[in-house]
């Protein structure tokens, strides 16, 4: 197989290349346009395999809530194609480009699914994997496999579509993926506190996920961090920031964020942005703003709520940190300083007490050789692993040992 | 028996039964063994009652290392194994085979714990659905898969046939709610999958393990999403002239904007039948029915439905009436609850779970009228509007053979209908043994191949619930 890049632009074109490669043991780097090829261990592959010819969106059906796109199509053409019918996509995905050292915006579908990127919205609404409906792709063998379907609900044969989500082109090459869309929101409401401690900061994020009122954003971060932001009010704060966001109709919205600020009382809610300072708080939060500049390592780690301010407690006793909590806390953005582990042995060992799991998104190419970029797995499930491997690239030819030695 | 044929059993474990037995009893003495005949009898079917088996034996284990020791013997010795719980399937996934031992997960049935913060639960494999719900109501939460026969069905055969709901289209299916789980491999190894937290590390194989239809290991403790129960509920009923109009403004509802809650659709043979059953109030001079639940506070559901009130008249609703009072409501939903119960006072009925897009809702209804015009029998349909899931109810008579192979041909054509029109075989009740051989109208053999290479990734023996999912000639092929 010729070394160099392949951006087939046809499904055909692409499983014989795939095919081509399994037969001559070519490892291919699959990715969609590449803004997160830089995220795994780095490895040497034979030649490039881009699903970035691949572009379109063959079936929108805004009253069905599908939309069907091959998977290069640019997240962007996506949102636009939804904007224009009231519609938007539920898993409102974090857009990493930025933070890696690419435009905004340039991410494809394709690439969002392989790596299963959720963003604030996810507590309501779902992750990015949640959403699949059905895919169709190549596996290591160069064979087109199709599972799942168009519609909303399909329990015909094994969720493979699904399980594709998050393996970040290790099993097969997705070309074209069916998503579960959703009216956009009409009226966003933000409510503020300012200077809470962490941990009282999680709890109030927990006591509105408690609430009745489909709240949709949960974030809390240090004053350091809240300073990029655009909003000058959250910016000049000058204190950590804890945001709870609200979406619906107008009325809804409106109800709802005054209901929570009395259940909130407790920690001083001082500031409510309305539908459009949300917005670009939110779209800030979403491109991941303060992680722009820093060109220090930047961790993703999944743990619980309550047990995430003790977490980054004990981190901060050994290491400098900057901490931005999404998911009421079960989600942690973490920059560490550059050391050589990028703060690796510690981050783990505090996750193997409390419980949960880190990757490292952004690092050296030294630091992503030298530890383990997605969290090591228990013997079992890497023998799992191993096998879903097996059956899906027995070569081993698609992004092997992105994830994982072998994998 | 009917037209779908089990495998030919092992006619070696046959021959060991006695000493298969014996040894069982011995590895899991805190187990129940049911080995007689009479016992057996009652695990011999499942919801899909047509098909019968009887078992080598069933064993209803306490703990997971019960189950793991179970697995483990049963691997070493070559014998299959069906998994069930509360045996609700209606597509024979549960059905036994005679050389198989039955997992019944039914006494595995407690919540292990509860976190409100962080709103999760962790329960075992065997309680039911709406046990669930009923261990956190109390403080207003509730775990959103609903199905039918939630107050039955356990949540571990939830996950196996990724169960959903009437409520689906606003909270998801199973798939969508659960986080993690504990299964045991056919090789006896425990494992752990997911957890509590909101994203898996490495592979998501619990996508695989939801809706595997116990192929892939015996779940035995599952990690389930609780959410917190809306302010309140109300729904409100709109009847129509057709079919037509009422899937119109099943779209112009969402086209709207508005996801509610549950968007039920009923044609007319179903409303009179459910009316003459429970008087829910149905009215009985309209070809459609749509039950339309909103959720929120008072002014909240007022607003909605008065919004959803508006779109409705540009589709010459002949009625439309929205819940006043809780009993209303109640009413209203009993009606729809009872609806397979009511059918089938009347009749056996033979039930369909198709799914198809929503704009080819009229064209579906049309052919399946059609299609069982064409075998001689009556339908009712009843569908979950808002996600496309039919459910063709075929009245037919099951003492008869000739029909009941009759009945089964013509579901076959509303299943292949479904997949013409662009959506699938089954939304929410599995393909089991009864939808098996219709895999390749849906699949090539290449999509069914690599399917079936991720079985093999789990069970490369075969040994777990085989005979169900995959046309029978196919498997071992891959």
């Amino acid at each position: 197989m010729r070394v160099g890049f392949h951006a087939p632009d046809t499904v055909e074109e692409l499983a014989y290349l795939v095919a081509e490669a399994a037969d001559t043991r070519t490892p291919l780097e699959v990715m969609g346009r590449g803004t997160k090829r830089e995220v795994g261990r780095p490895v040497q592959y034979g030649a490039v395999l881009s699903t970035e010819s691949l572009i379109g969106i063959p079936i929108y059906e805004p009253s069905e809530l599908v939309l069907v796109a091959l998977a290069g199509t640019p997240l962007a053409q996506i949102e636009q194609a939804l904007a224009e019918n009231d519609q938007e996509l539920p898993f409102e995905p974090v857009d990493l480009g930025p933070v890696l050292g690419f435009g905004p915006g340039q991410a494809t579908i394709g690439g969002v699914i392989a790596t299963n990127l959720s963003g604030s919205r996810r507590i309501l609404s779902g992750s990015a994997r949640d959403h699949v409906l059905g895919v169709q792709a190549v596996n290591g063998r160069g064979e087109t496999i199709r599972a799942g379907g168009r519609v909303m609900k399909n329990v015909t044969g094994y969720d493979l579509g699904r399980a594709l989500a998050g393996s970040w082109g290790t099993l097969a090459v997705m070309t074209e993926i069916a998503i579960k869309v959703l009216p956009a929101q009409r009226e966003v409401r933000t409510v503020l506190c300012f200077g809470l401690a962490d941990q009282n900061g999680v709890e109030a994020l927990c006591l509105a996920l408690g609430t009745p009122f489909e709240v949709s954003g949960t974030v809390h971060m240090h004053a350091e961090l809240a300073e990029c932001f655009s909003d000058q009010e959250i910016a000049n704060a000058g204190a950590s920031v804890t945001a709870i966001r609200v979406e619906n109709f107008p009325a809804s919205a409106r109800y709802r964020s005054s209901r929570l600020k009395q259940m909130l009382q407790a920690y001083a809610p001082a500031l409510e942005l309305d539908t459009l300072r949300s917005r670009i708080f939110w779209n800030e939060v979403r491109a991941l703003k303060m992680f722009q500049k820093a060109d220090r390592p930047l961790w993703r780690i999944s743990t619980l709520p309550s047990t995430a301010p003790k977490l980054i407690h004990s981190l901060a006793r050994k290491i400098d940190v900057r901490v931005l909590y999404d998911w009421s806390g079960g989600l942690i953005w973490l920059e560490t300083p550059p050391i050589s582990d990028a703060g690796a042995v510690e981050i783990r060992r505090n996750l193997a007490e409390i419980g949960g799991h880190a990757t490292l998104i952004r690092a050296e190419a030294s630091a992503r050789a030298a530890i383990d970029v997605f969290q090591p797995l228990d013997r079992p499930v890497m023998a799992l692993t191993a096998s879903l491997k097996q059956a899906f690239d027995p070569v081993g030819i698609l992004n092997p040992g992105r994830m994982y030695p072998g994998i | 028996m009917s037209h779908i044929a089990l495998p030919s059993p092992d006619l070696a474990i046959l021959q060991r039964r006695n000493d298969i037995l014996k040894q069982l009893k011995k590895l899991v003495p805190g187990a129940i063994l049911i080995t007689d005949q009479e016992g057996r009898r009652t695990f011999e079917t499942d919801a899909l009652t047509a098909y019968r088996c009887l078992p080598l034996a069933v064993v209803l284990p306490q703990t997971t290392e019960e189950v793991s020791a179970i697995l483990r013997f049963c691997q070493e010795n070559h014998i299959k194994v069906v998994p069930r719980g509360a045996g609700t399937s209606l597509s024979g996934g549960a059905l036994p085979l005679e050389d198989a031992i039955v997992l019944c997960l039914t006494r595995m049935n407690k919540v292990l714990a509860v976190d409100l913060v962080n709103r999760v639960a962790r329960v075992e494999a065997g309680i039911t659905n709406s046990s669930i719900t009923d261990a956190v109501a109390a403080d207003g939460y509730f775990y959103a898969p609903d199905p039918s026969s939630q107050i039955a069905c356990t949540v571990g055969g939830n996950v196996a046939t990724n169960s959903g709901g009437a409520h689906c289209l606003k909270y998801g299916v199973t798939t969508n709610n659960v986080l993690g789980v504990r299964i045991v491999l056919m090789s006896g190894e425990i494992v752990d999958i997911g957890g509590p937290s909101l994203d898996p590390a490495g592979y998501d194989f619990l996508a695989l393990i939801v809706g595997s239809e116990g192929q892939l290991g015996i779940v035995t403790e599952v990690t389930v999403r609780l959410l917190k129960a809306a302010e309140g509920a109300r729904p409100m009923l709109m009847g129509f002239e057709s079919n037509e109009a009422a899937g119109s403004c099943v779209a112009g509802i969402i086209a709207a904007g508005i996801i509610p809650v549950a968007l039920e659709f009923m044609d007319r043979p179903a409303i009179h039948v459910c009316e003459h059953f429970v008087a829910a109030g149905y009215p009985l001079d309209v070809e459609a029915l749509l039950i339309v639940e909103v959720q929120g506070s008072e002014d909240e559901i007022d607003t909605l439905l008065e919004k959803i009130g508006e779109i409705a008249e540009d589709f010459n609703p002949t009625m439309m009436r929205r819940s006043g009072s809780a009993e209303e409501s109640a009413k209203i939903w009993k009606g729809r609850k009872a609806a397979f119960g009511a059918i089938g006072q009347l009749s056996d009925y033979y039930c369909m779970d198709g799914v198809i897009p929503l704009s080819k809702l009229p064209k579906a209804l049309d052919e399946i009228g059609w299609i069982c015009r064409k075998y001689r029998f009556d339908v009712a349909n009843i569908f979950h509007a808002g996600d496309g899931n039919l459910h063709p109810l075929i009245l037919y008579n099951a003492n008869d053979p000739l029909q009941l192979e009759r009945v089964e041909l013509c579901g076959a054509e509303i299943l292949k209908l479904c997949v013409e029109l662009g959506g699938c075989l089954t939304g929410e009740h599995g393909v089991g043994i009864e939808k098996r051989e219709l895999m390749r109208v849906q699949f090539s053999d290449t999509d069914l191949s690599q399917q079936m290479r991720v079985k093999a990734a789990f069970d490369p023996d075969w040994l777990l619930n085989p005979g169900k999912v995959f046309p029978l000639e196919g498997i071992g092929l891959q």
